[in-house]
C-alpha cells in the first residue's frame, strides 16, 4: 500500500475542505439570504449572519390570500406539480412496453436510436411550429399542453432507461414462465414488471426532475397563473421590481426542495442512472 | 414463436411511443424547415415562400457571426473547465479521508439544484449593490467599489460561465469518480513498485480508464453548452451589449420577441446542423478512443 506522508494528509484535507465550501458557500447563501432581515442584506457592510432568523417570507409565499405573493406561488407550485406529474406517467405508460419491446427484439433497436438521438435537437427548433399547433388546439397556458410538449424531453429519455432496466432482467425467466403454461401479458405482470420496479421507480425520479427543472417551452408557451410553472414564476421574480431580494432566495429555496431530498434520498439510484450515460438534459 | 410475429409484436408495443415523437417532434420538426424557406410571421396567416433568402440573411448578419463567436466560447471555456474541475475533484473524493462519503453526498447538491434557482442564485450573488461577491471582495479589500458583473461587457461571459460551472462540474466529478473506482487496485500497486511517478501513474495507468466515460460527459456537456438558454435568459437575457447573446438566446428574439417566425426558424436549424455536426465529430472520436483503451 501507498505509504501516505503526513503532508499529504494535510495537503488532502486542505483540498476536502475547499471543495466542500465551493459546493456548500453558494447554497447556504441562498438559504440565509431568505432568512435574513431585509435590512441585514441591504446593509454595507454586508450582515453576512442574520441578527435573527426571520422565517416570515416562507409565511408569506405559502399563504394563500387572495392576490398575494403567495396565491401566485402557490399557484405555479400546483402547475409545476400537476405538470411533472401527468407527463411522468404518460412518458412511463409509452416507455416500459416500448423500453421492453427493444431490449427483448434488437431488430427494432434503431426505431429507439432515433428517437434518442432527438436529444440532440435544440429545443428552439420545435418551438414555433409547437406553439402554432398548442395555439390551433386551444392549449397554449395549459397545463395538459405544456405536459404534452414535455414528453419531447421526457419519453426518450424514459424509454432509454427502461430499455438499460430490461436488460439486465434475463429472458429465461420469463421463457420459463411461458412454459409454465403463462401467457405473455401474465408473464409481463407476474414476472417481469416486479422486477423491473426499481427501474420504473429510477426513470420516473429522472422524469419529474426533468420536468421540473424545465423552463424554456414554460417560458414560451405560458402566461398566467393558469399553466405558469415554478421556473417561470421565479424567473419572473429575479427579473422584476421586487425590493426584498429575500423573497426571492425564499421561492429558490422552495423549488430547489423536492428536487434536492431527491437527489440526497435517491443518491445510489442518480448515481448509477448518471454514470451508465446518461444525464440530466 | 416465429420471428415475424416477435417483430410485429414489438412494433405494437412501440407504436405508442414512435406516433407521440411524431407528432411532438417529427412533425414540428418537419415544419420548421418547411417555416424556415417562408416569410412567415409568428401570428396570422402563413407567409410567402422566399427560398434560401432567411438562410443567407441569416449567416451573412454580423449578428449571426458574433453570437456564435459567444456561443462557442461559453461552450469551450466552461466545459473545459468543468471537465478539469470534475477530474481534480474525482481523484479528491478517491482518495481516504474522513467525510469522504458526507463531501460525496453533496456533489450531488448542485446537480440537483434546478437551472433557473442556479441562475437567480448567481444574479443575486452578483448583484451590484447588494451581491455578496461585492461585498466579499470589498471586504477582503479586493476591490475599492461594488461593480456590475453583469451589467459590464468585459465580466458578463465571465460570470456566466463561472455559474455554469459551479452547477455541472460535480457531475463530471461522479461520473469520473465511478470510473477511478474501477481501477484495479493492483494496477496501482504495480505501477508504484515500477516506480512510476504520480504525473506518469495518472497519465499512463488511471487516464485509460477515465477515457471513455469522460469522452461520454464531454460529449454531452459539450451539446448542452451549446445550446444553453435558461442560465442566459434569466441572469443577463443576453446581456448587456449583446456579449452574452447565445444561439438559443438569438433565436428566441428572432422568432418570439420579433415575431418573425420564418427566420426565426432557418435560424434554429442552422443551430441543429451546427449541433449535429459537432455530435457526429465527437461520436468519431468517441469510438477511436474506446477502442485505443480496451
Amino acid at each position: 500500500m501507498e505509504r501516505k506522508s503526513p503532508a499529504f494528509t494535510v495537503f488532502i484535507y486542505a483540498c476536502a475542505l475547499l471543495l466542500a465550501a465551493i459546493i456548500l458557500a453558494p447554497i447556504a447563501w441562498l438559504f440565509i439570504m431568505s432568512i435574513s432581515p431585509a435590512a441585514d442584506l441591504a446593509a454595507k457592510p454586508l450582515r453576512w449572519w442574520p441578527g435573527a432568523a426571520d422565517f416570515s417570507r416562507y409565511q408569506q409565499l405559502l399563504s394563500t390570500a387572495e392576490n398575494s405573493a403567495g396565491a401566485a406561488f402557490i399557484a405555479s407550485l400546483r402547475n409545476s406539480l400537476e405538470i411533472a406529474g401527468m407527463a411522468t406517467l404518460a412518458a412511463l405508460a409509452l416507455a416500459i412496453p416500448a423500453g421492453w419491446a427493444v431490449s427483448r427484439t434488437p431488430a427494432i433497436g434503431w426505431s429507439l436510436s432515433m428517437v434518442i438521438a432527438t436529444y440532440m435537437l435544440p429545443p428552439v427548433a420545435l418551438a414555433v411550429p409547437l406553439y402554432m399547433g398548442l395555439s390551433h388546439l386551444g392549449l397554449l397556458n395549459n397545463v395538459f399542453g405544456l405536459a404534452l410538449v414535455y414528453l419531447t424531453i421526457l419519453a426518450p429519455f424514459t424509454t432509454w432507461l427502461m430499455k438499460s432496466g430490461f436488460d439486465s432482467i434475463p429472458r429465461e425467466i420469463e421463457a420459463a414462465a411461458m412454459i409454465d403454461g403463462a401467457g405473455l401479458f401474465q408473464t409481463l405482470r407476474i414476472i417481469t414488471l416486479p422486477l423491473a420496479a426499481p427501474v420504473m421507480a429510477t426513470s420516473a425520479l429522472f422524469a419529474v426532475l426533468l420536468a421540473w427543472d424545465e423552463f424554456f417551452y414554460a417560458l414560451l408557451f405560458t402566461s398566467d397563473q393558469r399553466a405558469k410553472t415554478l421556473t417561470v414564476a421565479i424567473a419572473d421574480l429575479a427579473g422584476g421590481r421586487v425590493s426584498d431580494y429575500g423573497l426571492i432566495a425564499t421561492a429558490g429555496v422552495l423549488a430547489a426542495l423536492p428536487p434536492v431530498l431527491i437527489g440526497l434520498v435517491m443518491q445510489r439510484a442518480l448515481i448509477s442512472g448518471l454514470t451508465s450515460g446518461g444525464v440530466k438534459g | 414463436m416465429s420471428s415475424t410475429w416477435m417483430t410485429t409484436r414489438a412494433w405494437l408495443l412501440m407504436l405508442p411511443l414512435l406516433v407521440v415523437m411524431v407528432a411532438v417532434i417529427g412533425w414540428p420538426l418537419v415544419d420548421t424547415v418547411g417555416l424556415s424557406f417562408t416569410d412567415a410571421k409568428l401570428v396570422g396567416t402563413g407567409g410567402n415562400f422566399v427560398g434560401f433568402d432567411n438562410y443567407t440573411n441569416m449567416l451573412s448578419s454580423s449578428n449571426f457571426s458574433r453570437t456564435l463567436v459567444t456561443t462557442t466560447l461559453f461552450a469551450i471555456i466552461s466545459v473545459a473547465a468543468e471537465m478539469v474541475i470534475g477530474v481534480l475533484a474525482a481523484l479528491l473524493l478517491n482518495q481516504e479521508f474522513r467525510g469522504r462519503a458526507v463531501l460525496r453526498a453533496l456533489m450531488i447538491l448542485p446537480w440537483a439544484l434546478p437551472t433557473v434557482v442556479n441562475a437567480t442564485l448567481w444574479r443575486l450573488i452578483y448583484n451590484p449593490e447588494y451581491g455578496a461577491l461585492n461585498a466579499a471582495l470589498t471586504q477582503l479589500h479586493l476591490i475599492d467599489a461594488y461593480r456590475s458583473w453583469l451589467g459590464e461587457p468585459g465580466t458578463a461571459l465571465a460570470a456566466l460561465i463561472v455559474a455554469d460551472c459551479w452547477k455541472n462540474f460535480p457531475l463530471v466529478a461522479l461520473i469520473a469518480l465511478a470510473a477511478l473506482q474501477a481501477v484495479p487496485r493492483d494496477i496501482t500497486a504495480a505501477s508504484l513498485v515500477d516506480g512510476a511517478g504520480p504525473f506518469n501513474r495518472f497519465r499512463f495507468v488511471i487516464l485509460p480508464y477515465l477515457a471513455g466515460p469522460l469522452m461520454v460527459a464531454l460529449v454531452l456537456r459539450t451539446i448542452e453548452a451549446f445550446k444553453v438558454f435558461d442560465l442566459i435568459w434569466v441572469m443577463t437575457r443576453g446581456g448587456p451589449a449583446n456579449t452574452t447573446r447565445t444561439l438559443s438566446i438569438l433565436v428566441y428574439q428572432e422568432a418570439f420577441s420579433f415575431q418573425r417566425a420564418g427566420s426565426g426558424a432557418s435560424l434554429a436549424l442552422i443551430v441543429t446542423l451546427l449541433v449535429t455536426l459537432l455530435a457526429v465529430a465527437y461520436a468519431a472520436l468517441v469510438r477511436k478512443t474506446a477502442g485505443s483503451a480496451a
